[in-house]
């Protein structure tokens, strides 16, 4: 077993590069990628110079217009596009190459994504779709807006479907061995891409009737409740994506080895089978819903929390080892042997130890009466700031530096790791001045996602106008940081000197116990991940359905 | 193979999400404090007819004991510009008549959703004097940023 495990680990690492074809999916997926952080970013900082009370936006491109198309770029284009892209990467490297048959699938998935967004963009342009990310009904956008987001979601099932033939494939042909981590980590994510965006895609498919006018109402909290199983899972799919590079890229970097194996498995199948009811606690000061169903999904978000406090653990112990290895000593000064100036580690290490917070905010918001302080507040868009704009996207902008010349034959020069370090310091500081500054105004009560106003200069809403400048000032450096990361993107895609990177994958301990065969059972994960969403959604389903009020009407309120 | 002080934090870790089941569970279940839950339904085209919101207002039915009858609509809140004695406990009863709203007062806990199709309610008790800020913290359309109003407690 040891001997073909190392054998296995000799083939993929000398099989430096990447197939050629294969890279090109992950070349444009990146593109696409970063484009929408580029557009994405830019609306941003209109955003964010409007709330602040600097900016008028013009009437044909309004406040909520560029929100709606802020959060579609940022938490589903960049999100999902670099999701992809990087783990096919990921399997092409760990299991000796994309078939041909998933590789087709991949550029049918990008087809379907592509054209799914373009229809749902225009409209938004035309404002015929101001509905924000969350589109809920009865708020009613063109339908050619939910027919998109119907392409987009099938897209990514073609890209889930072809991760699971691939992975299916390498276990036929290595009955018996572990997958390797990082497809089991890419295995979690599109299974939880698959059936977190099942509610969704019967959202929409319920939507598009009643949008176009064949149908006449429509159940409002039924709708709203199928897009929080999905939204939430969205989220901690990134989430979950970033925890592939702490957990298998990050160790190896600062020349460390992986934490236990089987803990990390743990972890994985924790957030997979857990996920999907977590969505739930967006719904906790909602009607319709008893106390006693609130109180269970209270413990169904929070029980989220453990696998990302076993990950703090292990992370941290990770570093410690490591840093003493290389002669580091004290409490916390070890901490000086980490390789600070290597951006392909500081990116996700302050994206961690951005995660402190951000963990404990989520947990906060995740109890009914906290929850009930914050609740649409920009508290809110705080915590989202911290745990996806800083954790998520600088652990993405880490992996950039050795992903995108590792598809492109090229190498990261000291010059761009340079510029990379300081494009995460402007993206740290940023966020912090915008993330800390919600977080404030947001428990005085400023609400989120609202156009700058005074409420009539009223006294209370003019008190929040010196928080709401940071949110200027942070948006400022942030697209500063956008700035910064396509040029690196862009330069190391195209014209950094040619070479050989290396996908970096760190081994397990040598004195590493056996990880359990159990742990390859995803059959066994799917149904206890089916299980706690009928634990979660049965009831209050069935309550929806069986209780409905007479549905509403679509309305244009924009 | 765990270390000592990975079971510790593993400890500390479970006992702490147990902790907030526990304040949790204590709030929500012995002192009534649980969420804002209204589970009574309503026609949505029909606000207008149906009772009580066909008479949107403040009712005295207490000493100190309020009850607001609320509807929300696009961009406004009927009754607005509200006016109770400090020291008095209102008990908010709302519905929407068109889109979701969200209902917030600043510098209070009170903050719920208030969907169309369902009555929503919720308690708070002004102890302080001075004029609360009320607005729709969910995005409702164009006049969203308009969507206020005060609760003047004298």
């Amino acid at each position: 077993m040891e001997a073909v495990k190392l054998n296995f680990q000799d083939k993929t690492n000398k099989a430096l590069g990447i197939n050629e074809e294969d890279a090109l999916i992950t070349k444009t997926y990146m593109i696409v990628a970063f484009t929408a952080l580029l557009i994405g970013g830019t609306l941003g900082l209109l955003q964010g110079l409007n709330r602040a009370g600097l900016l008028e936006l013009p009437v044909w491109f309004n406040y909520y217009q560029v929100l709606t198309a802020h959060g579609l770029l940022l938490v589903l284009v960049l999100t999902a596009f670099f999701t992809i892209g990087y783990f096919y990467a990921a399997m092409s490297h760990s299991l000796g190459g994309l078939l041909p048959k998933v590789r087709k699938m991949a550029w049918i998935g990008f087809g379907m994504k592509i054209v799914g967004f373009v229809m749902a963009v225009i409209p938004i342009l035309l404002n015929q779709a101001t509905v924000m990310f969350t589109f809920y009904p009865p708020m009613a956008a063109s339908p050619w807006f939910y027919i998109g987001l119907v392409f987009i979601v099938l897209g990514v099932w073609m890209c889930a479907f072809g991760a699971f033939i691939q992975v299916a494939n390498w276990r036929k042909n290595n009955k018996g061995q572990h997958l390797p981590i990082i497809s089991y980590f890419a295995t979690g994510v599109f299974v939880l891409l698959f059936f977190g965006s099942v509610p969704v895609a019967i959202e929409v498919l319920y939507i598009i009737p009643w949008s176009i006018g064949w149908i006449e109402t429509i159940n409002v909290m039924l709708a709203r409740t199928l897009f929080w199983a999905f939204g939430h899972t969205l989220v901690n799919i990134w989430y979950l994506t970033a925890l592939s590079a702490w957990y298998v890229v990050v160790p190896k970097i600062i020349g460390g080895r992986r934490f236990s194996d089987t803990l990390t498995r743990l972890v994985i199948i924790l957030l997979v089978i857990m996920n999907i009811p977590g969505g739930f606690h967006h719904q906790i000061v909602d009607p319709g819903i008893t106390e006693s169903v609130k109180y269970m999904h209270v413990f169904m978000s929070l029980a989220i929390g453990f696998p990302s406090l076993m990950t703090a653990y292990a992370m941290f112990s990770v570093f410690e080892k490591t840093a003493r290895k290389k002669g580091g000593t004290g409490i916390f000064a070890w901490f000086k042997k980490l390789p600070w100036g290597d951006v392909r580690f500081l990116a996700p290490m302050i994206a961690m130890i951005a995660f402190i917070p951000g963990g404990a905010g989520g947990i906060v918001q995740s109890t009914n009466q906290l929850n009930q302080v914050v609740h649409n507040t920009l508290w809110v868009v705080g915590h989202f700031h911290l745990t996806v704009g800083t954790t998520v996207v600088l652990t993405f902008f880490g992996i950039s530096y050795w992903l995108v010349p590792y598809v492109s034959k090229r190498v990261l020069t000291p010059k761009i790791n340079k510029l990379g370090v300081i494009t995460t310091l402007i993206w740290t500081a940023g966020m912090s001045f915008m993330a800390i500054a919600m977080h404030w105004v947001g428990l005085l009560g400023s609400p989120r996602r609202t156009s700058y106003t005074t409420y009539a200069d009223n006294a209370t809403a003019l008190s929040w106008d010196p928080y709401l400048m940071f949110l200027a000032v942070g948006g400022t450096l942030l697209m500063v940081g956008v700035i910064l990361q396509v040029y690196a993107v862009v330069h190391l895609m195209f014209f950094a000197p040619k070479g050989e990177t290396e996908f970096p994958i760190a081994d397990v301990e040598d004195n590493a116990s056996k990880t359990p065969m159990w742990t390859e059972s995803w059959g066994r994960v799917v149904v206890l991940l089916l299980l706690l969403v009928a634990m979660g959604y049965v009831i209050p389903l069935v309550e929806f359905i069986g209780n409905a009020p007479p549905g509403s009407p679509p309305f244009q309120t924009w | 193979m765990m270390h000592k002080d990975e079971k510790i934090w593993l400890t500390l870790s479970f006992g702490l999400i147990m902790g907030f089941m526990l304040i949790t569970g204590y709030q929500t279940l012995v002192l009534g404090m649980g969420p804002p839950s209204g589970m009574d339904t309503i026609d949505p085209q029909a606000v207008e007819t149906t009772a009580p919101f066909d008479e949107p207002g403040v009712y005295q039915i207490g000493e100190n004991e309020y009850e607001v009858v609320m509807t929300l609509q696009v961009f406004s809140f009927d009754p607005g510009d509200i006016e109770i004695p400090a020291g008095s406990t209102v008990h908010f009863t709302m519905t929407s008549k068109d889109v979701i709203h969200g209902v917030q007062i600043a510098g209070t806990n009170m903050n719920a959703m208030v969907t169309p199709g369902h009555v929503q309610r919720i308690t708070q008790t002004f102890s302080e004097p001075g004029e609360y800020l009320m607005l729709c913290n969910e995005y409702c359309g164009t006049g969203h940023q308009f969507m206020a109003t005060t609760i003047t407690v004298k």
